[in-house]
C-alpha cells in the first residue's frame, strides 16, 4: 500500500468515522436522560439532509441548512411529546417497539414526500471533481467540511454539557433523575430537550455528509445500527469515547474494502457489534462495575 | 393439555374446514393462495410468539432464520449438479438416493437435491447458527439484544444480496415443488391448491399443539418465571440461560422450517424476505396480538397479513404496520385483543364502577 492510498483511506474512515461519532453522541444524550436507546436517531440524520434539499430549491444553501436542523429538532420535540413524554414507567419492550414504530414511521413518510430517488446537497465548495491537496492525497473540500463541522459539534457539546447552566441540569437528570426533580429540574422539559438536541446534530450531519453519501429514505436504518455499534464501542452514555470509538470503526470499515468485497463492508461492522457484545457490552473504554448499575 | 385448549383447537380445526368450504361455495378459490401463504407466516410467528411472550426475550432477527431455512432449501434443490457429476461426493450422494434428477423448461436434465434432504440440511444449519449465536446473545437484556438480534438480521440479508449461489439481488427462482408424500406436493401448482392449504394448516397445527404441550409443561413454567423476573427465577435454581437457548433455537428452527415451506410453495425466495422491515413485522403482529397467548398473534397475523397479501394497504403497507405497532404500544401494550374496553371506560367514568360496591357497603 503506497502512502498516497493509505492516507485516502484514512481520511475516508475519518469521515465516515466522525458521522457515526455524530449519531452514537445521538443515542448516548437520549440514553442518558432517559435511559432508553431511540432507535429512530438514523431518521433524524436522513431528515435533515432530505429537508435541507427540499428548501435548497428555493433558499440560499446555508439558510436551508439552519432551517432545516431547526425543523428536524422541532420534529425531534414533538415525538417525545407524543410518544413518549406521557408513559409512566414503561418497559424497555415496549420502549424498544416504540421507537421501532417511530422509525419506521419517519421512513414511510419519507418515501411518500420524496420518493425513492437518491437525492443530495450540492458540495458547499467547489464541485465533485475539485479537490486539496493533503501528503500527496486529493481530498475532496467537502470531507474537510464534514471533518470540520463535527469537531465543532462535539467541541460545542462539551462546552455546553460542562459550563452552561442547561447543560449540568441535563447531566443531573442522567446522574440521578428523582434527585434532579427534588433541587427543581423539571425532568420531562430535560428529556423534551434531548431529543430536540440529538435530533439537531442528527440534522446538522445529515446535511453535511449529503454532497458526499447521499440521502435515501431508507437511509437511517443502517446508519442507526453503526451509531449504535460506535456507542457500545465507547461504552453507553459516554459521548467522548464515542468519538474515539467512531472514528475506530470508520477506519476499520475504510481499510476492511482493500481485503474483503465492498459488498461485505456492513457485515464486518456488525460482526463487530456483535463480537463487542459479546466480549465487552460495557464497552472498550466502560468500567464493568459502572455499568453493571445501569438499566438496560 | 386440558379441555380448554382442546376446545381452542377444535375451534381452530373447524374454522380452517369452514374457510375452505366457504370459498368453494362462493367461488372464490383464489383467496387460497393468500391463505395458505398466511398458515406458513403463521409458522414463523406463533415460533416467535413463544420466545418473545413466554421467555420475555426480543428477536429482530427472526427473517433472517426464515432467510436461511428458504435459501439454503432454494439453493440445494435448484441448483444444477450435472457438471460436478464425477466429483466423488456428488457421486456419493447420487448413489445415496440424496439427489433427484429431472427435465428444466428446456428438456435439458437437472440433477439437484432432493427436498427432504435439503430441508434436514437447511433445518440443521438453523439449529446450528441458532445455537452458536444465542448462546452469546441471549446473555444480553433490553436494548443490547434487540440491537444485536437486529444486527444478525443485517448480516444475512447483506450476505445474501453479495452471494452469488444465492441469487444476488435477483433472489432465487424456479424452485421445484416439496413432495412431502408421494402425491402430496408443496407447490404453487394451480391443480392442488386445496391440498396445500390443508398441508399448510396442518403444519400450523402441529405447531400449536406442540407449542402448547411446551407452555403448558415445567418449561413453559420455567420460561413464564423468566418473563416474571430473571433472577428470580435463577434463584428458585431455574437455569435460565439454557432455557431461554431452548426456547431461541425452537422459534429459530420454526422460522426456518416457514421459509422452507413457502419458499417451495412460491417457486422462489427474493432477498427482501430476510430484510429487517419483515423481522419488525413479525415482532409488531406477536406484539399487537398480545404477547402471552398464541391464539392472539396467530389471528392478528392472519387478519394482518390478509390485508398485506390481497394488496389492500396498497405502497402504506409498511406505514400501516408502524402506526399500529405504536398504537398499540402506546393505548394497549397487552395486546388488542387484551384491551378490554370495559375496563378502559371505567377508569374513565369512575362513579358507575364504584357504586354499586358503595352501596353494599351502606347496608
Amino acid at each position: 500500500m503506497t502512502t498516497a492510498l493509505f492516507f485516502q483511506y484514512l481520511f475516508a474512515g475519518i469521515t465516515y468515522g466522525i458521522l457515526y461519532a455524530i449519531v452514537a453522541i445521538g443515542f448516548n444524550i437520549i440514553y442518558n436522560t432517559t435511559g432508553i436507546i431511540n432507535f429512530a436517531q438514523g431518521e433524524f440524520v436522513m431528515l435533515g439532509g432530505m429537508i435541507a434539499i427540499s428548501l435548497n430549491t428555493f433558499l440560499p444553501l446555508p439558510l436551508a441548512i439552519l432551517l432545516s436542523v431547526i425543523i428536524t429538532m422541532l420534529i425531534g420535540a414533538a415525538i417525545e411529546m407524543f410518544f413518549i413524554r406521557w408513559l409512566e414507567g414503561p418497559s424497555v419492550l415496549r420502549m424498544i417497539i416504540i421507537t421501532i414504530g417511530i422509525s419506521i414511521l419517519i421512513r414511510e413518510f419519507a418515501l411518500h414526500i420524496w420518493g425513492e430517488n437518491v437525492r443530495a446537497l450540492p458540495y458547499f465548495q467547489g464541485n465533485e471533481i475539485s479537490s486539496v491537496n493533503i501528503w500527496g492525497t486529493n481530498l475532496s473540500p467537502q470531507v474537510l467540511w464534514v471533518i470540520g463541522t463535527c469537531s465543532v459539534m462535539v467541541a460545542c457539546l462539551s462546552i455546553f454539557f460542562k459550563f452552561t447552566s442547561l447543560g449540568r441540569e441535563m447531566r443531573a437528570c442522567s446522574a440521578n433523575r428523582v434527585a434532579a426533580t427534588l433541587c427543581g429540574i423539571n425532568t420531562k422539559n430535560m428529556v423534551t430537550f434531548s431529543f430536540m438536541l440529538s435530533a439537531g446534530i442528527g440534522a446538522l450531519a445529515g446535511c453535511v455528509m449529503s454532497p458526499i453519501t447521499y440521502t435515501q429514505y431508507d437511509g437511517g436504518t443502517g446508519l442507526a445500527i453503526k451509531g449504535f455499534t460506535v456507542a457500545i464501542l465507547g461504552g453507553l452514555g459516554n459521548s467522548m469515547a464515542a468519538v474515539a470509538a467512531g472514528l475506530l470503526l470508520g477506519i476499520i470499515e475504510a481499510f476492511s474494502i482493500s481485503v474483503v468485497p465492498l459488498a461485505f463492508q456492513d457485515a464486518i461492522s456488525i460482526s463487530i457489534l456483535l463480537l463487542i457484545l459479546f466480549i465487552r457490552p460495557n464497552g472498550i473504554f466502560g468500567r464493568s462495575d459502572i455499568a453493571r448499575l445501569k438499566e438496560f | 393439555m386440558n379441555k380448554k385448549n382442546i376446545i381452542h383447537l377444535a375451534c381452530f380445526t373447524g374454522i380452517v374446514i369452514l374457510v375452505q368450504l366457504l370459498t368453494q361455495w362462493t367461488d372464490t378459490a383464489y383467496y387460497l393462495t393468500q391463505l395458505t401463504m398466511i398458515a406458513y407466516y403463521s409458522l414463523l410467528i406463533i415460533g416467535l410468539c413463544t420466545l418473545m411472550g413466554y421467555a420475555g426475550q426480543i428477536s429482530l432477527g427472526h427473517a433472517g432464520f426464515f432467510g436461511i431455512g428458504g435459501y439454503i432449501s432454494a439453493a440445494l434443490t435448484s441448483h444444477n449438479l450435472i457438471p460436478y457429476q464425477e466429483n466423488t461426493l456428488v457421486k456419493m450422494l447420487n448413489n445415496n438416493g440424496f439427489l433427484v434428477g429431472r427435465e428444466d423448461l428446456y428438456g435439458e436434465a437437472l440433477l439437484s437435491f432432493h427436498p427432504w434432504p435439503a430441508c434436514i440440511i437447511a433445518i440443521s444449519f438453523t439449529f446450528i447458527t441458532a445455537f452458536i449465536i444465542g448462546i452469546p446473545v441471549l446473555k444480553l437484556k433490553g436494548h443490547y439484544l434487540a440491537m444485536a438480534t437486529l444486527g444478525f438480521g443485517i448480516i444475512i440479508y447483506r450476505v445474501v444480496l453479495a452471494t452469488e449461489v444465492f441469487g444476488e439481488a435477483d433472489g432465487l427462482s424456479e424452485v421445484p415443488g416439496f413432495q412431502l408424500l408421494p402425491g402430496l406436493v408443496v407447490s404453487g401448482d394451480f391443480g392442488a391448491r386445496v391440498e396445500n392449504y390443508y398441508i399448510a394448516w396442518s403444519l400450523v397445527l402441529i405447531g400449536i399443539v406442540l407449542l402448547l404441550n411446551l407452555t403448558n409443561s415445567r418449561v413453559g413454567r420455567a420460561l413464564r418465571s423468566i418473563h416474571g423476573s430473571e433472577e428470580a427465577a435463577e434463584a428458585m435454581g431455574v437455569n435460565t440461560a439454557r432455557y431461554k437457548l431452548y426456547i431461541f433455537v425452537l422459534s429459530a428452527v420454526f422460522a426456518a422450517l416457514a421459509g422452507i415451506f413457502l419458499t417451495h410453495y412460491n417457486g422462489g425466495i427474493g432477498p427482501s424476505e430476510t430484510g429487517i422491515l419483515k423481522s419488525v413485522r413479525y415482532v409488531a403482529i406477536v406484539a399487537i396480538g398480545g404477547m402471552a397467548n398464541i391464539w392472539g398473534p396467530l389471528i392478528m397475523g392472519v387478519i394482518l397479513n390478509f390485508m398485506s397479501l390481497r394488496g389492500m394497504l396498497g405502497t402504506y403497507d409498511d406505514a400501516v404496520f408502524g402506526v399500529i405497532l405504536i398504537l398499540v404500544m402506546l393505548f394497549a401494550p397487552h395486546g388488542i385483543l387484551r384491551l378490554n374496553i370495559w375496563e378502559k371506560c371505567r377508569t374513565i367514568f369512575p362513579l358507575t364502577a364504584s357504586k354499586p360496591t358503595r352501596l353494599k357497603e351502606n347496608q
